[in-house]
């Protein structure tokens, strides 16, 4: 995994900056010297801004340099004689290659953060909250202990945990077999098979629409049914309307 | 602190003593925030979790945005760490409850009258257990929403939902040991339903009642499931839950 420490990355990001500041102030300038350059003599890779100016000048002076055994050919006899540079040879800058264009680079580098401290003291705080928000709420709230259990006497309205209610509603509407265990047991499968069946690979919820609203439908039923169950059901598991007939719910 | 010999604070010597003595480091490793001389560098940012049991949950470093807690709400975090907190309350309420049909009610109320702190562990425990409930589902709901469930990481929603039903479980279990009304007659409606299941139906609940019907049997059933065999389950999908995570690539990207 490629990383760059997070010093380094910051340190280049300011020098990018502060380089794209500088070219932003520069380049109405730097746009004149350029086309200065007598166009003719030079092919247009050199006028390419990503070339060291002591190249480019070099370059430049040699193609400007009157060669002593070019010139004196009134013959035309059509074999070149080997161009004179300083030490003998003449070098000219063909072409620059991009590191990219040959180096391919697969790993990006990622974007990254220690672990310490950045997620732990989140961790830690998000932890702290929640226990002090138990603990709270139990200072406050006294979790239910109602009578010792009795077979003899049943509960009106007897209901099952707040997490069960929405099946114990469906009870009303079905048969206990579809309500209790078919439509359960269907919706748990889709639940497990749901990335096989999904194979739609784009996580943009713009491209979701269909996965989304299927899934806020089915929870919203199960959070509208639960509701119902928990404060809208009174004795004989009849409607009732809380504010009128009072609540029969414990957690 | 009054320094006597012109030395340094006695306290400062003697947690620097302390520090330095050969115990001290063999407990705490290299890049330990609790050794001499810890100071904050990348170094040691690195060390503090390679060199410590923390290694087992994070990585070292994590992606930039895997931090953002409006990304993931803390939510499989906190259901993870109300498990811790569920886990230790619910080991001192062990000190204090049989689950016998006889004596259960009894130890409850003895628990809010008589022993310390036994209340509110109690209400921490049940309340606690609810938020857990909570918790998992919001994290499924998040983990949908955000469509963390796609390759690579659909192994681990299957996973993580099994981790739902088993929390699911622990909570209904641990809703019979009471032994009250509440307790009662809720597992009666949930038993009940579960009874319906086609062709082993009766069977089905004979094996979850441990009889025909709740009674003395049905608490030593779910105690133990309760306390011993969901837990120790759960926590075998956590840590491949938590090693998939890793293993997938740390959470899902943004959208």
């Amino acid at each position: 995994m490629t990383e760059i420490p997070e010093h380094l990355r910051k340190r280049a990001e300011e020098a990018r900056k502060k380089a794209a500041q500088a070219s932003g102030i520069d380049s109405p300038a730097s746009t004149g010297p350029s086309e200065g350059i007598s166009p003719d003599d030079e092919p247009a890779v050199l006028t390419e801004g990503k070339i060291p100016p002591h190249l480019l000048d070099r370059s430049r002076a040699a193609a400007n340099q009157p060669n002593p055994g070019e010139v004196p050919d009134p013959a035309g006899s059509g074999v070149p004689e080997a161009r004179g540079g300083p030490d003998g040879h003449n070098q000219r800058l063909l072409t620059v290659v991009k590191s990219g264009s040959i180096q391919d680079t697969k790993l990006v580098p990622q974007d990254k953060v220690h672990v310490w401290p950045h997620l732990l003291v989140a961790e830690f705080l998000a932890a702290l909250a929640v226990t002090l928000f138990t603990l709270l709420f139990s200072i406050f709230v006294n979790a239910p202990l109602l009578d010792l259990a009795n077979y003899n006497q049943t509960p009106n309205p007897s209901k099952a945990p707040w997490y069960f209610l929405g099946l114990q509603e469906m009870l009303t509407m079905f048969h206990p077999m579809v309500a209790g265990v078919t439509i359960p047991g269907i919706g748990l499968i889709l639940l497990v098979m749901a990335p096989y069946i999904d194979k739609n690979p784009s996580k943009a919820p713009e491209d979701r629409k269909f996965a989304i609203s299927l899934m806020t439908i089915h929870l919203m039923f199960w959070a509208v049914l639960v509701m119902i169950g928990s404060f809208f059901r009174g004795p004989g598991f009849n409607f009732i309307f809380p504010w009128n007939s009072g609540l029969f719910f414990e957690l | 602190m009054a320094d006597s010999n012109g030395n340094k604070p006695t306290g400062q010597a003697l947690a620097e003593r302390v520090q330095g003595s050969q115990a001290w480091s063999s407990i705490f490793r290299p890049g330990s925030i609790f050794r001499k001389g810890y100071s904050d560098s990348p170094r040691n940012r690195s060390y503090v979790i390679m060199n410590s049991v923390l290694y087992h949950l994070h990585p070292v470093k994590v992606k930039r945005h895997a931090v953002k807690v409006s990304y993931t709400l803390c939510l499989g975090g906190l259901s993870f760490f109300l498990f811790i907190l569920l886990t230790v309350t619910g080991i001192f309420l062990m000190f204090f409850y049989r689950p016998t049909a006889a004596q259960a009610w009894d130890d409850i109320l003895t628990l809010h009258t008589a022993v310390g702190f036994g209340l509110i562990v109690r209400n921490m425990h049940r309340w606690a257990a609810h938020l857990m409930v909570l918790s998992v589902f919001l994290h499924m709901a998040r983990v949908f929403y955000h469509g963390a469930y796609k390759p690579p990481r659909e192994f681990n929603w299957v996973i993580g939902v099994m981790l739902l039903q088993l929390t699911l479980l622990l909570s209904f279990t641990g809703y019979l040991l009471p032994w009250d009304q509440l307790a009662l007659w809720a597992v009666t409606v949930g038993t009940n339903m579960m009874g319906f299941t086609p062709v082993f139906g009766s069977q089905v609940r004979f094996v979850l009642l441990g009889g025909v019907e709740i009674g003395t049997d049905t608490l030593l059933r779910w105690y133990v499931l309760h306390v011993l065999m969901l837990p120790f389950v759960a926590v075998i999908f956590m840590a491949i839950h938590f090693w998939r995570v890793r293993k997938d690539g740390g959470i899902s990207g943004p959208l």
